[in-house]
């Protein structure tokens, strides 16, 4: 049978989007919707599944299967739905709180696990169903409703978190950049294992603005690097700075002061994972002096065994081994007797 | 001369260190004595640390075992044999053997360590000083005979004595004149690469045989006669093993893969253990991170078109109570295994309790009602897991399957059915029937006010669910007042629903009406059963029910109980059923009540019986 052929507007559902006016997740829904068409997948065949927060509402906006289920367990139900269901293409959609404190435990495990899925982690340093508490990712002194006197807990660095979780796909965007969101989607999308997509995204209720350095014009050039593979890593206003290794200790140099020529700055590499690790830890605060920017983009992938595909594997073994099995035979175990 | 004495019923008990293989000791005789043909029950009681301190009374291990040529019931209230590796199985045990009871005791076991060890005041030793006398003891070393006759075969010391339960094991085979060939067969499969433990351990079990024929103070030798049993093929079995095959049973038989996701925990694991062998049943097991994982991960595969099951005691079902709502806002099916132990907190968790019923019907937030099935024998759990699956797929609900460590380690001869005899089991996924333009309805329900099961993959049935209250039909989200309450309504309507489709309740044994109803549900219904025949042979007017399904009750059981004077339910916790007896049939009921980790002996619920049937005779 052809493939039906879907435009976003297919995945639309009738349902009203109760998010607050100027959301971050708004663009992403409609990234989202936009990017879906192109996956080449049939609506009946994708999933999205949440647990608890804003961003959890999510599903009820995809029209798709779908389960809003419950907080921090995303991670949990799709893996229980991908090892018995593995054609299916399963979403998850989660925040900051969500997948990092109530459901910390499941994230890391789906991880090195290796689930075939896909994770939207909608990151806006804040909980905003609650109504303005601070999260795992809020910065130290963040003033928040809980945290009048400003946030004593060390921030996660998420991506870092994933990486020692055995992530396979690392990748960073921003809900204001639509073209760099539907690009990251759909990389996430061909990764084959699970692909972990940071997305930044604008509480403009509780904590507005906290990336706009990342994302305003004025200053997202000089603040967002953006990777690519096989490129220099190059920023600033007018593409003038970059970033080379020096051993295994990034520095930012100044292309036209420093006299240093593209060929010698830091090639970008998904692949290299000690590369990965020092990327990953451009994550110091931006107010500083001599910071690094903030990368965007493919971080890391790599190649591992996904989960279902060795459970498969184990059970077509197990039939092959003792072919399939036979209830009557079980029922009856190794030690039965008769009385006639 | 060795004389034989023949018997109706005999217990042993073999007792010892937790490294010192009772427990396999203990499965070997019974599946020995099972293959004869004997009725049998066992109990296997096990400290808590995997290796406690060896020679310690913390440390005993032990294995009860109760076969007969007439019906047996229970693993016995009182030892006839009491099988001691060292002083501290002696001391800890002592006080469950019969009168005139038999001991057999290692008395290697017995030295001033060991005496030490299980805290006998300096210089006494039971074996020695007297305080035995109305026992028949037979001191012997068995280390020493287990070494010498192993002796050249190249093990080391350390791997000799791992044979000394095989001595015991041959001893007592000879004394009750059994074949050692089902364990010859058993070591062979065990040790297929080790074969010289194969040689080791049946060398020492034959050396402990006929050790029994020489032994300078003979021995009795006892004849058990094989019981009278209905015709029929039978296999020994254990409660979690029963629920395990009852779980592939019912899968195979809905055709649909079954998904069992669980975090290791006392007493369920080993049915992870064995349906992690049946994978060739396409059955998937999945050793989650942690018991929230469990659940949730089983209701993703229950939202994908599964069999969906998660298994737990009771503080991993604690965990599992926000996602257990879930399940149930959800309308899926999902079965939940509960083998209950020793509560609260982590509790007792190698002993028994059923102090988890309460928790099963009402520990959740929220109007959250879910069906609850129990077992009440090792076998039961077959046909009750089977029973708690074939009610979540037709009624798409959670179900609660209530086992406990008694039965789940107990163990039975049971009379197997053939696959083909099996309750079929009817999964329904929804088509998509829709006219042009209509829109799928996922909370529309049939005449049993059941939802359709709408899988992903169904083109034209897309749809979202969650956790929030939904409107009826639509399940779109809804937080009007009106709705909120008709679906509190139609979820506990949905349950209570199920009544029309479960069996009625049956008088076990005794009148059908009369003076005294002893009711009970799980793991009582040996003990209870059993007294209760004895009571009525004394000619009290006892009869006993025994509750298999708990929510919802049979639709009778209301009138059954209104046709005793009195009602009595016996409960190993501090009264729960009655609760929910006295809530929904406003009946006096009387409670009795055990507390101790300990199944009822039969003794004492005879005496309770007893006591009631003098005060309400008229």
């Amino acid at each position: 049978m052809e493939a039906t052929k879907l435009t976003p507007k297919d995945f639309v559902t009738d349902q009203d989007v109760r998010w607050c006016p100027g959301c971050g997740d708004y663009s992403i829904l409609k990234q989202v919707q936009t990017v879906m068409p192109e996956l080449g997948l049939e609506r009946e065949n994708i999933v999205f599944i949440s647990g608890i927060g804003c961003s959890s509402r999510f599903p009820y906006y995809m029209d798709t299967y779908g389960m809003h289920s419950i907080h921090g367990r995303a991670t949990a139900v799709a893996s229980g739905l991908k090892a018995t269901r593995p054609e299916l293409s399963v979403w998850i959609v989660t925040g900051d709180g969500d997948s990092m404190s109530i459901g910390g435990n499941h994230l890391i495990h789906l991880l090195r696990r290796n689930f075939d899925v896909n994770i939207l982690l909608f990151n806006n340093e804040i909980y905003g169903l609650t109504k303005g508490q601070y999260s795992p990712t809020s910065p130290v002194g963040k003033v928040a409703k809980s945290t009048p006197m400003g946030s004593i807990d060390y921030p996660f660095n998420p991506l870092a978190l994933c990486l020692g979780a055995s992530s396979t796909f690392l990748a960073r965007t921003m809900d204001r950049d639509p073209v760099h969101l539907r690009e990251i989607l759909k990389r996430g999308n061909t990764h084959k294992g699970t692909s972990l997509l940071e997305i930044y995204q604008n509480c403009n209720v509780f904590n507005d603005g906290a990336f706009e350095v990342f994302t305003e014009k004025s200053t997202k050039k000089a603040e967002a690097l953006f990777v690519q593979q096989d490129k220099p890593l190059i920023f600033g206003a007018n593409g003038e700075k970059g970033i080379k290794l020096d051993g295994l200790k990034p520095v930012v140099v100044d292309l036209n002061a420093d006299g240093v020529s593209p060929d010698e700055l830091w090639i970008h590499d998904e692949k290299d994972k000690t590369k990965a690790t020092i990327l990953i830890n451009f994550f110091d605060d931006p107010a500083k002096e001599g910071h690094f920017p903030r990368p965007f983009g493919v971080l890391y992938e790599e190649m591992r065994f996904c989960y279902e595909d060795a459970l498969a594997l184990q059970m077509a073994e197990a039939i092959a081994l003792k072919g399939e099995g036979d209830l009557d035979k079980l029922l009856k175990g190794n030690n039965a007797w008769t009385i006639n | 001369m060795t004389k034989t004495e023949i018997k109706n019923d005999v217990v042993i008990l073999f007792a010892g260190d937790s490294g010192d293989g009772i427990q396999l000791t203990g499965t070997q005789f019974t599946n020995t004595a099972a293959l004869y043909g004997n009725d049998i029950s066992t109990f296997p009681n096990f400290p808590a640390e995997i290796r406690a301190p060896q020679g310690t009374l913390a440390g005993v291990s032990g294995f009860q075992l109760h076969f007969g040529s007439v019906e047996i019931l229970t693993p016995g209230d009182a030892s006839d044999v009491l099988v001691v590796m060292n002083a501290a199985g002696l001391k800890a045990n002592l006080s469950q053997l019969k009168e005139g009871g038999i001991i057999v005791a290692n008395s290697e076991g017995f030295d001033a360590k060991n005496l030490g060890l299980a805290k006998y005041p300096e210089g006494v030793n039971p074996l020695q000083n007297g305080s035995l006398d109305k026992y028949k003891v037979h001191s012997i070393d068995i280390t020493k005979l287990t070494r010498s006759c192993l002796a050249g075969s190249g093990l080391s010391t350390k791997e000799m004595d791992r044979s000394r339960n095989m001595f015991v094991l041959g001893l007592v085979y000879w004394m009750y004149n059994r074949s050692m060939d089902s364990t010859i067969e058993y070591l062979k499969e065990q040790f297929k690469k080790r074969p010289e433990l194969v040689e080791a351990n049946v060398k020492a079990m034959k050396a402990g045989y006929h050790f029994g024929d020489t032994i300078e103070a003979p021995m009795t030798r006892y004849e058990v006669k094989a019981a009278v049993q209905e015709r029929g093929s039978y296999r020994n079995i254990m409660g979690n093993q029963a629920t395990a095959i009852g779980l592939v049973a019912a899968a195979k038989k809905m055709g649909l893969q079954l998904f069992y996701a669980t975090y290791p925990i006392t007493p369920a694991s080993d049915i992870l253990h064995e349906l992690s062998k049946h994978k060739n049943f396409g059955v998937k097991t999945f050793q989650a991170e942690d018991e929230i994982a469990a659940i949730t991960s089983a209701i993703g595969a229950s939202f994908g078109g599964n069999l969906g099951v998660t298994a737990s005691s009771g503080p991993g079902i604690a965990l599992k109570g926000e996602a257990i709502g879930l399940a149930l806002m959800l309308e899926l099916p999902l079965v939940i295994i509960n083998v209950q132990r020793g509560g609260p907190s982590t509790g007792l968790p190698t002993k028994t309790e059923q102090a988890d019923l309460l928790q099963a019907l009402y520990g959740r937030n929220g109007e959250a009602p879910v069906a609850v099935v129990a077992a009440s024998t090792p076998s039961d759990c077959f046909h009750m897991v089977y029973e708690a699956c074939r009610i979540a797929v037709e009624h798409m609900t959670p179900v609660f399957f209530l086992s406990d460590g008694y039965i789940a380690n107990g163990a039975e001869p049971w009379k197997f059915p053939l696959a083909a005899e099996l309750k079929d089991i009817h999964v329904n996924f929804a088509k998509n029937t829709l006219q042009p333009g209509e829109k799928y309805r996922p909370y529309k329900r049939d005449d049993k006010l059941v939802r359709e099961w709408a899988i992903p993959g169904t083109k034209g049935l897309e749809h979202r669910v969650g956790g929030i209250e939904k409107e009826n039909e639509t399940g779109n989200i809804s937080y009007e007042p009106e709705n909120h309450e008709l679906m509190v309504k139609l979820r506990q309507s949905k349950i209570d629903k199920i009544a029309d489709y479960i069996p009625l309740q049956e008088i076990d044994s005794g009148p059908e009406s009369g003076k005294l109803l002893v009711l009970g549900w799980g793991s009582t219904y040996g003990s209870i059963k059993t007294a209760a025949k004895e009571a009525r042979l004394d000619g009290w007017d006892v009869a006993h029910a025994h509750l298999q399904y708990l929510n919802p009750f049979p639709k009778n059981l209301g009138a059954i109980l209104l046709k005793y004077d009195r009602i009595l339910i016996p409960e190993m916790n501090n009264g729960q059923l009655i609760k929910v007896i006295r809530d929904k049939y406003f009946i006096d009921a009387m409670g009795f009540n055990k507390i101790k980790g300990v199944p009822f002996t039969t003794a004492e619920l005879k005496k309770k019986m007893t006591e009631l049937s003098v005060k309400i005779r008229p």
